[in-house]
């Protein structure tokens, strides 16, 4: 029998998942973003299980708003980075330093 | 243990294991590869949990659209993997402590919460008599069709940005520009000039006097 705590345990995983891939890569600014997708996920599958398991329409619905706005997220970011990679020929987060934040 | 339980543990595993190989493994595109399976059993698992429509919709967008642009920008930079991996081990320990008290703490969140549902309740699109499709586009366009329109202006709003943000503008290259095109008068094309009509005659040995035009 597959109870709503086996999802959310799973989205538990994913998120701590996503957490550690952007402290190890810290460098590669595409791992960082694909980080941030699987915690996306993560979220989305929590959404999901509850929307399932209280019988109420609003968590797909916000699901379906997260891809939107994730999908929009990715796209401006992948645009920023080549961007970033015609001025610089490189991605090293630790170079980009310009703002000197 | 039922086959949807059975089923249940292998995506789950399939999708945990393909997003450890997303953090960990060495080349971007094998990244964007296990994100790409990592998608697939998600949408797996939701369908398994009776929401189809955005199980497809993950498929569609995530794989179809999203992770086919990662792979594109993956594959069009020259990256050197060298320099981007150096501190690669030094931060395993403290993202795998991160990992590691994070998982914990909402674990035990979850074991710890009151258990007042431990079924299911009986689907509501099945019990309306719905798909799950309509019955989600019916909450959609009632009670969410604002939130539809903005979602609908701000993927409008990406797709400008995106454009606009990877527009070069190089040097010698000739186009047209419309609106100069547009814009221009016929003032700027054809320059009118006032002149007298008739010039005095030359005079020439051989021929007559030209008659004097109007």
């Amino acid at each position: 029998m597959i109870t709503l705590d086996h999802y959310l345990v799973l989205g538990a995983i994913l998120f701590s998942i996503g957490v550690a891939g952007i402290v190890i890569n810290r460098k590669n600014i595409i791992i960082l973003l694909m980080s941030i997708e699987l915690m996306l996920l993560a979220v989305n599958i929590n959404f999901v299980a509850f929307s399932r398991f209280l019988g109420d329409a609003a968590g797909q619905v916000f699901v379906f708003f997260i891809l939107t706005v994730a999908a929009a997220e990715s796209a401006i970011g992948l645009a920023i980075l080549v961007t970033l990679f015609r001025n610089r020929r490189d991605i090293n987060v630790a170079k980009i330093d310009d703002l000197k934040g | 243990m039922n086959f949807p339980t059975i089923a249940f543990y292998v995506f789950a595993a399939v999708t945990v294991l393909s997003a450890l190989a997303v953090i960990t493994v060495k080349n971007s595109v094998h990244a964007a590869l296990s994100l790409v399976l990592s998608f697939f059993s998600t949408a797996c698992l939701w369908i398994l949990l009776q929401a189809e429509f955005l199980g497809l919709v993950l498929v569609l967008v995530y794989v179809g659209a999203v992770m086919v642009l990662f792979l594109f920008v993956v594959m069009m930079l020259d990256i050197n993997t060298e320099s981007i991996r150096e501190g690669f081990a030094r931060y395993v320990p403290v993202g795998l402590l991160v990992a590691a008290a994070m998982a914990t703490e909402m674990v035990l969140l979850i074991v710890a919460r009151p258990h007042a549902q431990g079924l299911a309740v009986a689907d509501p699109a099945q019990t309306a008599h719905l798909s799950n499709t309509a019955w989600l586009s019916q909450a959609l366009f009632s009670q969410y069709t604002l939130p539809f329109e903005i979602a609908a202006l701000i993927l409008t709003v990406a797709v400008v940005a995106a454009i606009l943000l990877t527009l070069r503008r190089r040097e010698g290259v000739k186009s047209q520009n419309p609106g100069e095109q547009v814009r221009v008068r016929a003032a700027d094309r054809v320059r009118i000039v006032k002149m007298e009509s008739s010039q005095p005659a030359v005079q020439s040995p051989d021929v007559d006097a030209p008659e004097k035009a109007p």
